[in-house]
Order: C-alpha cells, then sequence, then structure tokens
C-alpha cells in the first residue's frame, strides 16, 4: 500500500464529503419540504428550516376515508404492490425454465436469447399503440393484470439474463450425477439448481421488481382510475400543474420512494454482484 | 365475451398459472349500478368539492354508484381518447369546450340533444350552450361556466396611486409601469403561458381584445394576420419591458395563484375559482381582503372588455352501458341547486342564479364582472383537429418570447404547419 | 435433449411473441396506413407517413434535441461516476456509508426523481433559486425550466444525479477486480499515477465502463418519464424527444400510423445502437 499523503487524505475526506452532499441534498430537501407548511415554503426568502413540522400530509395520505385523498394515494401503492409482485412472479417464472435451458445447451438457444435480450432496447413507443389497441379489444385496459402481463415485456428478458449468468456458475456435474441416480427434472431443479441459484434468484426477482415498481408509460396510457392507477402515473398526477400544494407533493414522493430504496439499500452487496455479472459477462 | 373468458384468455397469454387475474373491468353483478366518471384535479371544483356533490347524489338517488376519477386538465383529453378505446371506461366525462368537434366526429360523446328538457333550455344562460355545441347537436351539459378576468392587488394600486383599475390593455402596461418604476413589486403583471392550453386562453382573451380571428370563413388559419398578431406582439412586448413575470412562460393557473397570492404580482389573468380563494382564505392567501376583480380589458376603438370561453360540460360517452344513470348524474351535477350551493367556487350556469342574493353574497365584484365578461366569451378555433392547432400555437407563442421569431413570423410557421407538418 | 430445452425455453419465446413480435410487426403495418386511435376507416399509404416526417424539419429538431439529452446526460454520468468510483477506490473514514448513499439516487422511482427536481427548480419558491441567489451564484432568480436555453440542462442534471451512481458503482466493483499485487507491483516500479492508471486500472475497467454507457446511451434515448414530467417536451419544444413526439402523435393528435412511423424510424436509429452494442459484446468476447 502507498503511505497517505495528508494533503491528498485531505482531498479526498473533502471530495467524499462533496459527494456525499450532492447525494442527499435533493432528497433531504424533498423531506423538508413534506413537513413544511404552505406558508412557510411559499416565502421569499426561502425558509430552509420550517417554523413548525407538520406532519399532516403523511396522515392525509395514510388514512383511508371514503373518496379522499389518501384512499386514491393507497389505491396506487396497492396497485403498484400488485402490478410489480405479478410481474416478477411471472418473469421469474418464465425466465427460471429458459434461463437454465440456455445455460445447460448452449446453440441455437443462446441466439434465441440474444434476440430476446436485443429486445430490452426497444423502445416502447414501439409496441404501446398495437398493444393499447389488444388490450382494447379484449377488455382488458385499466387492470393490475394486464399492466402487469405488459411488464413481463421489460422484465423478462432482464430476469433470463441474469438467472443464465448464475445457472452459469453451478457446476453441471452435480445435477448429472443426480441424474445418473435417476433424479428427475424437477427434482433435480427442486434439490439442487434452485436452491444453489437461491441468491441469484432473489436478487433477480428484487430488480425487476424495482423496474416494474418504477415503469410509467405504460401505466400512464393503460391505466385510468383507482382499480389499476399505479404509484408513478398518481404521482404525475398530482405534480401535475394544478394542485400546487409542493409539500402534498414531495410527500407523496418520499412515501413512494421508501420501498425501492428500502429495497436498494438491502440489495446493496448483491447489487454491484448482480450489476457485473448480469450486465457485463457474456 | 364474458370478463372469465376474457381473464382466461389472458392467462393463457403469459403461460397460465399467475391467479391473480380476475381484475379485469367486469360487468357489476351486483343489483346497484355502478357509472364511472372522469373530473380533472383543480382548485375548484375541488376533487373534494365533486365527491361531496357525487355522495349528494348517491344519497338520492339509492341504487347508483359513482366512482369519480380526477387527472389533471394537462391529462384529461387524451385519458377521455384513451379509455374510449377501452370499451368500458367512463360513463361520464368531463369535456372542454374546445372538444366537441373531435369528440362529435369521433363518436366519443352521445349526441343529448333531445334530452335536454324545455326548463333547461330556458334556465341556462344562452353563452354557456355553446360550450356543448357543434354542428347545431348538443353533446352534455355546460357545468363550469368560465372565463378569465383581471385580478388586481387593491393594496399594490393604492401605493401607486392609480384610482381605478384599467379598461384597456394599453393602461394596464401604463399602470404596471408606474407600479414598477414604484418598486412596489418587481413584476407587476403574471399570467399562465406554460407550453399547454393556458397559454392560449390567455392568448386567445387578447385575440378577442384586439378583434383577431383565428380562423377564417372557409377554415384557414387566419391568426396570422391583425389582431392575432397584435395579441402576441403584446405578449411579448409586456415581457421585454419587465412587466410580465418572466417566469409565466413556465406557469399554470395554480402558479399564477400562488404568486398572486403571495403578493409578489400587482396583476393576474386567470380564472374565477382564484377570487374567493385569493381573497377570502387565509390558509392560502397573503392577501385577503385586497384582491380586486374585472373583466379582462379591451383595445381602445376595438373592444370595450375581452373574454375566453374557458367553460366545460358534462357529457355521456358512448361506450357507456347505463346512458339514462349517467345523464340523471349530469343533471344532478348541473343542476341550480347544486351549482348555487358550490357558487363561490365557480358561477352557476343559471341565468336566474345571479340574481339570488345567496349566490352573490360576498362576492358581488365577481359577479358583476361576470355579468359583462360572460356576455362577451370569445371562443377558441371550432374543429375537429384543434389538439395540433393548439399545439402549433403553443409553439409560435414561446417561439416570439423567446425571441427566436418575431411575433407574425412565428403565427405564420404555425399557420403554414397547421394540417400539414408534425 | 435438445427437444427438452426448446420446451423448457418456449414459454418465454411464447410470451416475447405475444407481447413483443407481435405488437412491432403490427407497427409496422400501422405505419404505412393512417389508422387513427379511436377507430374509423383505414387506407393504405404507403410511404406517405414516412416522406412526411422525414420532409418535416421539426422531426429533425427532435431527433437533435434526443441526442443532445443522451450526450449530455450519458457524458456527465460517464464522468462523473467515474470520478465517484475512483474516490470510492481510496480509504476514508465513512466510506461505508458514502457508498451506502449511493443507492438513494439509483434506487428513487423515476418519476419520484423528476418530481423532486421539478419542485427544486421552481422559479419562485425553489431550493435552487435560493441556494444559487443567497450564495451568490446568481443575482436574480430564474427560470431553469421555462427557458429553452435551460431547461434541456436541468433535465440532463435531475438524470445524471438519478444516473451516475449506477456507472459508478459498476466502474467501482470493476476497479476492485483489479489485483492487490499488480497495483502494488506498479507503484514499486515506479510509475506515475497516470500511466498506472492507464497501464494497470484501464485494462479492467474498460470492458464494464463501455457496457454501462453504452446500456445508458440506449436507455437515455428512449428517454420520456423524466422530460413528461419535468417539461413535456417544452418550452417552445427545446426537451422534445422522440418519445415525447411518438406520444403526442398517436395519443394526444390520434394519428396512430403517423406515431407508428416516427416509432419505426426510431426503432431503426436504436437498431442500429444494438447493432454497436452488440460488436462491443462480441470483442470482449474475443478479449477473453
Amino acid at each position: 500500500m502507498e503511505r497517505q499523503n495528508p494533503w491528498l487524505s485531505f482531498f479526498v475526506h473533502l471530495c467524499a464529503l462533496l459527494l456525499a452532499l450532492f447525494l442527499l441534498t435533493p432528497i433531504l430537501w424533498m423531506l423538508i419540504m413534506s413537513v413544511s407548511t404552505t406558508n412557510d415554503l411559499t416565502t421569499i426568502p426561502l425558509r430552509w428550516m420550517p417554523r413548525h413540522i407538520d406532519f399532516h400530509r403523511y396522515v392525509e395520505l395514510l388514512t383511508v376515508a371514503e373518496n379522499s385523498a389518501g384512499e386514491a394515494f393507497l389505491a396506487s401503492m396497492r396497485n403498484s404492490l400488485a402490478v410489480a409482485t405479478m410481474a416478477t412472479l411471472g418473469a421469474l417464472l418464465v425466465a427460471i425454465p429458459g434461463a437454465w435451458s440456455v445455460s445447460r445447451s448452449p446453440g441455437r438457444q443462446r441466439l434465441a436469447l440474444y434476440a430476446v435480450v436485443a429486445t430490452y432496447m426497444l423502445p416502447p413507443v414501439a409496441l404501446v399503440v398495437p398493444l393499447y389497441f389488444a388490450l382494447a379489444a379484449l377488455g382488458a385496459l385499466n387492470s393490475v393484470f394486464s399492466l402487469a402481463v405488459v411488464y413481463l415485456s421489460i422484465l423478462a428478458p432482464f430476469t433470463t439474463w441474469l438467472l443464465k449468468s448464475s445457472f452459469d456458475n453451478i457446476p453441471q456435474e452435480i445435477e448429472l450425477a443426480a441424474m445418473i441416480d435417476g433424479a428427475r427434472l424437477d427434482q433435480i431443479w427442486r434439490r439442487i439448481t434452485l436452491p444453489l441459484a437461491g441468491p441469484a434468484l432473489a436478487t433477480g426477482g428484487l430488480f425487476a421488481f424495482l423496474l416494474a415498481w418504477d415503469e410509467f408509460f405504460y401505466a400512464l396510457l393503460f391505466t385510468a382510475d383507482q382499480r389499476a392507477k399505479t404509484l408513478p402515473v398518481a404521482i404525475a398526477d398530482l405534480a401535475g400543474g394544478r394542485v400546487s400544494d409542493y409539500g402534498l407533493i414531495a410527500t407523496a414522493g418520499v412515501l413512494a420512494a421508501v420501498p425501492p430504496v428500502l429495497i436498494g439499500f438491502f440489495l446493496q452487496k448483491s447489487l454491484i454482484a448482480g450489476l457485473t455479472t448480469g450486465g457485463v459477462k457474456g | 365475451m364474458s370478463g372469465k373468458v376474457r381473464s382466461l384468455i389472458m392467462q393463457a397469454v403469459i403461460g397460465g398459472g399467475l391467479l391473480a387475474g380476475g381484475q379485469m373491468i367486469g360487468h357489476g353483478a351486483s343489483a346497484d349500478t355502478t357509472i364511472n366518471a372522469l373530473f380533472m384535479s383543480q382548485a375548484a371544483y375541488s376533487e373534494s368539492d365533486v365527491r361531496a356533490m357525487t355522495a349528494d347524489f348517491e344519497k338520492a338517488n339509492p341504487g347508483i354508484k359513482v366512482n369519480a376519477e380526477f387527472v389533471p386538465y394537462e391529462g384529461l383529453h387524451d385519458k377521455t381518447t384513451l379509455a374510449q378505446g377501452a370499451g368500458s371506461g367512463y360513463d361520464v366525462v368531463l369535456f372542454d369546450v374546445i372538444w366537441p368537434a373531435e369528440f362529435a366526429e369521433n363518436k366519443v360523446l352521445v349526441d343529448v340533444t333531445d334530452k335536454i328538457t324545455p326548463e333547461m333550455q330556458k334556465g341556462v344562460l344562452p353563452g354557456a350552450w355553446t360550450t356543448v355545441e357543434y354542428k347545431g347537436h348538443r353533446y352534455g351539459m355546460p357545468w363550469i361556466l368560465d372565463t378569465k378576468y383581471l385580478f388586481y392587488n387593491t393594496e399594490i394600486l393604492k401605493k401607486a396611486g392609480i384610482a381605478h383599475p384599467p379598461k384597456t390593455w394599453a393602461e394596464l402596461e401604463k399602470q404596471a409601469e408606474i407600479i414598477k418604476e414604484k418598486k412596489l413589486v418587481e413584476f407587476p403583471i403574471v399570467w399562465s403561458w406554460a407550453q399547454a392550453e393556458a397559454a392560449i386562453c390567455d392568448y386567445t382573451t387578447l385575440v378577442a381584445a384586439y378583434g383577431g380571428k383565428f380562423l377564417d370563413d372557409s377554415g384557414k388559419p387566419a391568426f396570422q394576420t391583425d389582431g392575432g398578431v397584435d395579441a402576441l406582439k403584446y405578449m411579448v412586448e409586456t415581457t421585454d419591458k419587465g412587466l410580465t413575470n418572466p417566469h409565466s412562460k413556465e406557469y399554470l393557473e395554480e402558479d399564477v395563484r400562488r404568486v398572486f397570492s403571495s403578493g409578489d404580482a400587482a396583476f393576474a389573468l386567470n380564472w374565477t375559482y382564484m377570487y374567493n380563494m385569493a381573497n377570502g382564505d387565509p390558509k392560502e392567501s397573503k392577501i385577503v381582503g385586497k384582491v380586486g376583480v374585472v373583466p379582462a380589458p379591451g383595445i381602445e376603438g376595438k373592444s370595450k372588455a375581452s373574454a375566453v370561453n374557458g367553460s366545460m360540460g358534462l357529457g355521456i360517452t358512448s361506450t357507456s352501458k347505463h346512458p339514462d344513470e349517467a345523464w340523471k348524474y349530469i343533471v344532478f351535477m348541473t343542476s341550480q341547486k347544486v351549482q348555487n350551493k358550490y357558487a363561490k367556487l365557480s358561477l352557476p350556469i343559471w341565468a336566474s342564479s345571479y340574481s339570488d342574493p345567496a349566490v352573490t353574497k360576498g362576492q358581488e365584484s365577481l359577479v358583476a364582472a361576470a355579468k359583462q365578461s360572460l356576455g362577451i366569451m370569445f371562443p377558441r378555433p371550432t374543429t375537429p383537429t384543434y389538439q395540433q392547432l393548439s399545439t402549433q400555437l403553443q409553439q409560435a407563442i414561446h417561439t416570439a418570447l423567446l425571441k427566436s421569431a418575431s411575433p407574425a413570423d412565428a403565427l405564420q410557421t404555425a399557420a403554414d404547419a397547421a394540417g400539414g407538418g408534425l | 435433449m435438445s427437444l427438452r430445452s426448446w420446451l423448457l425455453l418456449a414459454p418465454l419465446l411464447a410470451l416475447m411473441t405475444f407481447i413483443i413480435g407481435w405488437p412491432l410487426a403490427k407497427t409496422v403495418a400501422v405505419s404505412f396506413t393512417d389508422a387513427k386511435l379511436l377507430g374509423g376507416d383505414v387506407h393504405w399509404l404507403g410511404l406517405a407517413n414516412f416522406q412526411r416526417v422525414l420532409a418535416a424539419p421539426a422531426f429533425y429538431e427532435v431527433v437533435w434535441t434526443t441526442i443532445r439529452f443522451v450526450l449530455i446526460s450519458v457524458g456527465a454520468e460517464f464522468l462523473l461516476g467515474l470520478l465517484a468510483a475512483l474516490l470510492l477506490d481510496q480509504k476514508f473514514h465513512g466510506r461505508g456509508i458514502v457508498r451506502a448513499l449511493m443507492i438513494l439516487p439509483w434506487a428513487l422511482p423515476t418519476v419520484v426523481n423528476a418530481t423532486m427536481w421539478r419542485l427544486i427548480y421552481n422559479p419562485d419558491f425553489g431550493a435552487f433559486n435560493a441556494l444559487f441567489t443567497q450564495v451568490g451564484l446568481i443575482d436574480a432568480y430564474r427560470s431553469w425550466l421555462g427557458e429553452p436555453g435551460s431547461a434541456l440542462y436541468a433535465i440532463c442534471l435531475a438524470d445524471v444525479w438519478k444516473n451516475f451512481p449506477l456507472v459508478a458503482l459498476i466502474a467501482l466493483a470493476a476497479l476492485q477486480s483489479v489485483p492487490r499485487e499488480l497495483r502494488a507491483a506498479a507503484v514499486i516500479d515506479g510509475a506515475g499515477p497516470w500511466s498506472r492508471f492507464r497501464a494497470v486500472i484501464l485494462p479492467y475497467l474498460i470492458g464494464p465502463l463501455t457496457v454501462a454507457v453504452v446500456l445508458r446511451i440506449i436507455e437515455a434515448f428512449k428517454v420520456f418519464d423524466i422530460i413528461w414530467v419535468m417539461t413535456r417536451g417544452g418550452p417552445a419544444n427545446s426537451t422534445k424527444t422522440i418519445s415525447i413526439l411518438v406520444y403526442q402523435q398517436a395519443f394526444s393528435f390520434q394519428q396512430a400510423g403517423l406515431g407508428g412511423s416516427i416509432a419505426l424510424i426510431m426503432v431503426l436509429i436504436s437498431a442500429l445502437l444494438i447493432a454497436g452494442y452488440v460488436t462491443i459484446l462480441r470483442k470482449q468476447g474475443e478479449l477473453k
């Protein structure tokens, strides 16, 4: 190890402090807005620290009363949860056999996988009009279930790719040995492959969940009301300009960010591993 | 196809197994009829107001349940047309005065001409009907009768030594200059000129004042001539002189209300709702009791005052499976009783309400302004391709405000692009 | 064996055919017609939609805006990400905390991020104006999202803030895969910091970084949500990207055919990007 020059050390700490500030300040400001009164927020020059801490907006958004803002917000949170969960499970369901198949039999299957992964790069606007027509014809617009199906177009290629890399790391010999002992494929998967790939499955699932939680474009077009509207759409509606309680918009943002940020911190370790194996290795 | 078959097909699509379906839009099997209504989230009638009205309706009509949904104005048009494709979207939709042409041509709304009773015909202000009419047919009931008024801060005007609010746009400019010179506020006038329909409403007010026209008799663009150009010139000139708040280019109506209610502007152009919120609600305003309202000014020799028709109506969608219940709901929402009750937020469509003391009390100056403004409301162009035309105009307004082109050139470009181009 | 592996792959392929293959084919078909979103008669137009798009100056402006967004955002994400990774590779107090903080922007939903920055840029009550005025960087409140000169940059900053941590984390992982002995050997050989970086570290960095950047380019090219929430393409169309244009044509104006043709042109451009990505992957494979 090289010895630390004190000036260099100081410089490094200074940069680290600046980086931390850059990362934190916007979010801190959103938190402050969410607990400030409207009058404090619309004072010029700006009052950085609110005179009163005011949690009423959190109460408002988290209380279910018939026909209230809270009801609408919680409905969208429930929808987001339902869509993301269904889409994640669905993606894993098709990705596990697909990824295993490609991992164990490299050949044309691998080409097929490349084709699938390439679709990840297609802009949604290239698919959205026919999808809209099709869902309309089926009477399936404005449904969390259809939205989850559409999300599979994003999640399935992504999870397949991640899982294939982790299946590649499981020595085939173990599976072969079990097969020679007469184990069926489903037994091999249940007893050997899936337990060994467990962490990768969890990571892949959580990543998929985050992607679905984040999606906006399809949700904007395919959902209409509380039965299916997801959080991003609800927040965009809130911030659309005709509601000017800035604090309420900030509060909704804070609440919508809590689940993914928690998942993010939970994923911290596997995040980097996942990104490098999934995104980088061929 | 029944809902079940549909969801079976959808499940087959994703390889079966995911049993969480059943969230499809089914046809309600219960005895109650549920209708879905689309509104916009705005300050007046606010979401809670509409929900309260709806609750009253449900109480008076057991057996009918109404799901009210709210989107921002900017999403209202697209949401309506998108839901139309869904086949079973909304039963009742709120629509802007500029959309009946498009919605009628594309059969989005049901023609309700025959449902309108003689009492409605007589009772509703004649001007209000124009909100829902296209080619002699009616596609709903007018609900929000609205136009933009000139609001002013009485305290600032008094300090500046101005005795009367302006009657012409030139006078407004002069008064703003005085206020700016005396440093009472930095930017005396605030508008909603974001690249959105809001900018067109302000522009239309000015076009009306200057006696301009959007389309000529053959339906070709005419805004690039005479009054249309003068209106945009006025917008550019007041911006250049620092009389108009330069952030207006980013503002929608609620931003205008915030700035005006904070006391940071002497004049503002905005809808009816701002009056009681800025003048009467200390939680929302720092200038309670200091708000004056008059019709938007005129142009000497051309007009005495100006106004844009910013009304909105409620209509039944052609995909509604419960048009009778939907109409019942619309009739209730637009009834004189309901409208009078919420008159502090939006003035009624009913002529006789304006002489009802319960309606006018506490907002006499607003009602006085309304009496003049509502009679002269100027329409935005009636064309099935209004969305394109409006988008081109919004862009022209911004191009001119940002000095990328002269007002005349910018509008000429918009006129050329109308119909073709992107 | 081969049959079984195809069977296992079948659900994925079938799904992809249904929700990607078929819609894409349908978009191609629609783009040659005057189909409207709300139905009505459909007529075959041949190449007329494409001619109309390619003849419109507005289209090239939108493409140029998209390219500028990609270049500025991804360029800054690359630079900032690399610098942050190099910093986090150093030893300092609180390194774990800073590294954990990097997760925050990455995990924040895009729409929340866009909304947050819109509040920050609010011309009258936003923190950006307040902060910069109070420290004396600007002398008057400005309309960051309201001026075409600054709106795109303002959006880029919001995008960079959210996405540079991803680049940084990937680069950091790559940095930490550089064997310690190799670094130590270079120090002993007396190599200066720059030549050490170039000879020892860069070979480990270049692969993961290129992939990260290419992925970001492809993502940025599709950008819709952050712009939709922050400006909807304004002011004066200065932030209107291709995705916004397609939305407007297909859904606001209901010209499904015309919107489809623009989307298709966008796909062609994406295809070029994908081809570039595949080439990079291939080259990497060869390097291995």
